[in-house]
């Protein structure tokens, strides 16, 4: 039987600080066994749980697509004990990671249809992983128009900035980057999310809409893809809950009968008008 | 039925039909023998439920703390003493709670009754000073007198201090008492000893936190074990952390524990907590000749600074 | 293999016999209360049931992970490792069948349709279990409503019956009959032992009178039981204290928590509980579970309404009544249940 608790050593290959409050880091991890890498295949809308001996583990969203090889991308924001100890550590260090975990984004289902992604703040990370997986020539045939619609308080505060600035380059995606409030170094779309949603207004029809963001965005945000006809099983977030084991026993991340980290973090707004709102 | 009973009902009933409270905390019955519940009666229908015999055990000044309503509670002595700790520590306003005190003459244990009949009792009743319980194929009659507490036992105020309303006349208090016996010989103890005493008391923990979560005085919003920006301790069965834990908890109680024993009542694995509290409780009274909670205009020596504070022990 | 008979006279020798290539645990007297030791002779089958359930045999308190050098310029420095279970194999004499239920519903919680819990079968593995059936049921017992019973089978490799003076010892399994091969010296059970060991079951059963009924809570959906009004009533008199939790054997949640102590490290898990509002706090502050109330709504809405969609039906009581007995403020399940169900 294979420990499902053991992870994997990897070593910090790169760190980017990525938002001007410093509370942003961006972390390239290298498998130190080769074949832990072929053992790790996943997909967009997975996490993994970082681990740091001495500190603990922390669930992240996986921000590489597995189309970039070689490498596991995680952001990271600084929050607790764990996460202030990985934003101390430096490049060449060694760390854990385990996974692939949770359940992806329905990108099967979501073949043939147009996708509308919605993203605020810090929780882009996974919808990195999608869009780049999405744009790869392997699997951009797939799937119809793509929208992506990205907004941060400040441009300081946008996370990866120079990619996106490659996505408006291209026509094969329509990218919306924008911030809350005029800012005098900015020059592009200003705007909350949700309204910036409203204004572009992808058609629902044969579209899925991929939504991930802090609660307040998703409370306004839900408002508008109704306006816009989509129903609420074309709706997919992505939860986020205290998590220890990420394997569905020590019991902590339940969201009713459903968890966290197991039968999700993705689930359809159907699926979550069904459950209580324990997240 | 007990007289303590009717009249906490019909002081229940009136408080809760003048509007003049919000809830009645009292005591209902258990739904297995030797037990009974809290009950938090809002309705004078519900307030005729309440009762009072020997099972009282839970101290339900535990209640107080953050609440926005105004309470009633049903206070023996020692319970009565925790409320006037929490009026004293800012936790609840006087005029927010109504005591209806109660004079004690002392609650059992269920462990000593199990000691002198050990075979499964279905029923318990109370009667002029006897505990009478039954099951299968027996029925046998102890004195009540036999079975309370050791905190009981060694207690010398039955009465409440402070209340609003008192349910029977003063019984009279317990005198002669060495309260302390048990802890003077222990202290005679070298230290290596006494350590591995305190070591051995808690070897059965399982961090459950019955105890703290039954103190009246244990009401912090982050206990200290649930810090973790710094750790102050693990939270495993690990020895020296459960002895950390039990110790800490004591000096967080010191000068301020009214011995209600609800500490000892909630362990599910019977271990004798109040041995931390009463050594410290002993020390208190030697330094500063203070007992917790007998006036609202005292506070706890260990919350107070005054210049001229004894200080001949500070070496 | 068919049911064996032993004398009760000569069952200390049994588990003597079973020592040679088991280490043998059972149930003992200590003060006023029944814990499960190891079997040094002495054979307690009077008794009920334990106070704490059996469930740290699989699922210990603490229990370590993993360990790691803490030391920063070792080569080996922060990498995780196991430690080699080097389990001897264990025989558990005596528990009740309602844990044993409870260990066969954990099974399939800690053995999930993709994740296998290593540490909990691994000592799962290694433990040969003996239940003894129940001839006087507590009169908190509530086990035939929730899919148990007093001579309930699941779970155990042997079962065994207290008839006066002989036991009776019914194999169950594979491990079951290597057990009682190994001990050796024992009888086939005729007709009159069956037939009297049955008669026992039937008279176990019916003098269980504490029941609950879950017709509705299986019909309702998960929000009409999450949204009924009697849960701030239920959670009134709650402490928060988790007894109820450490108490049960169904009970399962832990904490992963990283110790370090000069240069050695472990990872170590702990028992965890619902109860505590830790258990569900995020690093921003921001808990799911604020209050006291949702809290003790998420203990039995797990176990009576999400353990049962999840796992096939089983529910994750096994009524054993140790809750009942032990919360210090006198929370009982069967009402809760009640209301759940009313």
């Amino acid at each position: 039987m294979k420990n499902p608790y053991l992870p994997y050593p990897v070593r910090i290959d790169q760190i980017v600080v990525e938002t001007e409050d410093k509370n942003l880091r961006s972390f390239r991890l290298v498998f130190i066994h080769p074949e832990d890498e072929k053992a790790f295949e996943y997909t967009p809308g997975q996490f993994a749980e970082l681990s740091l001996a001495g500190y603990g583990e922390i669930p992240i969203g996986i921000a590489s697509s597995p189309t970039e090889k070689g490498h596991l991308l995680f952001t990271v924001n600084k929050v607790g004990s764990v996460s202030s100890a990985l934003h101390n550590m430096k490049v060449g260090d060694v760390m854990g990671v385990r996974g692939p975990l949770g359940n992806a984004y329905p990108l099967k289902a979501m073949e043939g249809r147009d996708v509308v992604i919605v993203a605020g703040g810090f929780a882009v990370t996974t919808l990195r992983s999608t869009v780049t997986w999405m744009l790869h020539p392997d699997h951009r045939k797939k799937y119809g128009k793509i929208y992506f619609i990205y907004g941060a308080r400040t441009p300081g505060m946008l996370l990866y900035r120079d990619e996106m600035k490659k996505w408006q380059e291209r026509d094969d995606i329509e990218t919306y980057v924008t911030i809350d409030r005029e800012h005098p170094d900015w020059k592009g779309l200003v705007g909350l999310v949700p309204v910036v949603l409203e204004n572009v207004a992808p058609p629902s029809e044969n579209a899925t809409a991929l939504v991930c963001g802090p609660p307040i965005m998703i409370r306004f945000t839900q408002p508008v893809l109704e306006k816009l006809g989509f129903a609420d099983d074309r709706v997919v977030m992505s939860l986020e809950n205290r998590m220890k084991c990420g394997i569905g026993i020590c019991g902590r991340c339940n969201v009713g009968p459903e968890y966290v980290c197991k039968d999700g973090p993705v689930f359809t707004k159907a699926q979550l008008n069904k459950l209580p709102k324990e997240y | 039925m007990d007289k303590r009973t009717e009249k906490i009902r019909e002081i229940a009933k009136r408080l809760l039909s003048e509007g003049r409270v919000d809830v009645v905390l009292g005591y209902g019955p258990g739904t297995v023998p030797l037990r009974n519940a809290p009950l938090f009666a809002r309705t004078p229908e519900e307030a005729d439920r309440l009762v009072w015999d020997s099972n009282c055990r839970v101290n339900l000044a535990n209640f107080l703390p953050r609440t926005s309503e105004r309470v009633a509670v049903v206070a023996k002595g020692c319970d009565a003493r925790n409320v006037v700790g929490h009026i004293v520590e800012h936790q609840i306003k006087r005029d927010q709670v109504y005591i209806i005190g109660v004079p004690c003459q002392g609650m059992l244990d269920p462990e000593e009754v199990k000691k002198r009949e050990g075979r499964a009792i279905e029923s318990a009743v109370e009667s002029n000073g006897d505990l009478t319980v039954k099951g299968p194929g027996f029925e046998t009659t102890m004195k009540l007198g036999d079975l309370l507490r050791q905190n009981c036992l060694t207690c010398i105020h039955r009465n409440p201090p402070v209340y609003d309303e008192l349910v029977i006349e003063p019984v009279p208090e317990q005198t002669g008492l060495d309260r302390y016996a048990d802890i003077r010989e222990l202290l005679g103890r070298p230290d290596g000893e006494r350590y591995a005493y305190f070591k051995e008391l808690v070897k059965d923990c399982i961090r459950c936190y019955a105890c703290r979560d039954a103190c009246p005085l244990c009401y912090c919003h982050v206990c200290f074990v649930d810090e973790h920006m710094p750790q102050w301790l693990g939270k495993s069965i690990d020895p020296h952390d459960v002895l950390t834990y039990h110790l800490l908890r004591a000096f967080h109680c010191a000068g301020r524990c009214t011995d209600c024993g609800a500490c000892e009542a909630a362990c599910p694995v019977h271990i004798k907590v109040r041995q931390f509290t009463r050594m410290l409780e002993k020390d208190i009274q030697d330094r500063y000749g203070y007992e917790a909670g007998m006036s609202l205009d005292k506070l706890p020596p260990l919350s107070v600074y005054r210049p001229d504070d004894p200080q001949e022990f500070i070496k | 293999m068919a049911d064996m008979i032993l004398k009760k006279k000569a069952l200390a020798d049994f588990l003597r016999s079973l020592g040679r290539s088991y280490q043998v645990f059972g149930p003992k007297q200590e003060g006023g209360e029944v814990r499960f030791g190891p079997a040094d002779g002495e054979v307690l089958l009077d008794y009920q049931n334990s106070r704490l359930s059996p469930k740290e045999f699989f699922f210990p308190q603490s229990e370590r992970m993993f360990e790691f050098n803490a030391d920063p310029k070792a080569e080996d420095a922060f990498l995780l490792k196991e430690r080699p279970a080097n389990l001897r194999p264990r025989l558990l004499f005596g528990i009740r069948p309602c844990d044993a239920k409870a260990f066969a519903v954990l099974d399939k919680i800690y053995g999930n349709d993709q994740y296998t819990d290593t540490y909990w079968f691994d000592k799962r593995e290694a433990t040969t279990l003996i239940g003894l059936a129940c001839n006087r049921p507590c009169a908190t017992c509530f086990c035939t409503s929730v899919g148990c019973g007093p001579f309930h089978e699941e779970g155990l490799d042997v079962l065994a019956v207290d008839l006066g003076e002989d036991v009776l010892l019914r194999p169950l399994t594979d491990k079951g009959e290597k057990a009682l091969e190994a001990a050796g010296d024992l009888a086939k059970a005729g007709k009159k032992a069956a037939a009297s060991a049955k008669a026992l079951k039937t008279e176990a059963e019916s003098s269980i009178t504490s029941r609950v009924d879950m017709d509705k809570v299986n019909e309702r959906t998960v929000m009409e039981l999450f949204e009924a009004d009697h849960w701030a009533k239920v959670a009134q008199r709650c402490l928060n204290c988790g007894v109820c939790t450490y108490v049960c054997p169904t009970c399962h949640c832990f904490d992963i928590q990283d110790e370090v102590s000069g240069q050695i490290g472990d990872r170590v898990r702990n028992w965890d509980s619902c109860m505590s509002w830790l258990f569900t706090q995020h690093g921003t502050g921001h808990n799911p579970r604020p209050d006291k109330t949702s809290r003790v709504r998420q203990r039995f809405m797990h176990k009576f309404k999400y353990i049962p969609l999840k796992r096939g039906g089983d529910i994750g009581c096994v009524g054993c009544g140790r809750c009942v007995v032990q919360c210090p403020v006198n929370i009982d399940v069967r009402d809760v249940v009640r209301d759940m169900n009313a």
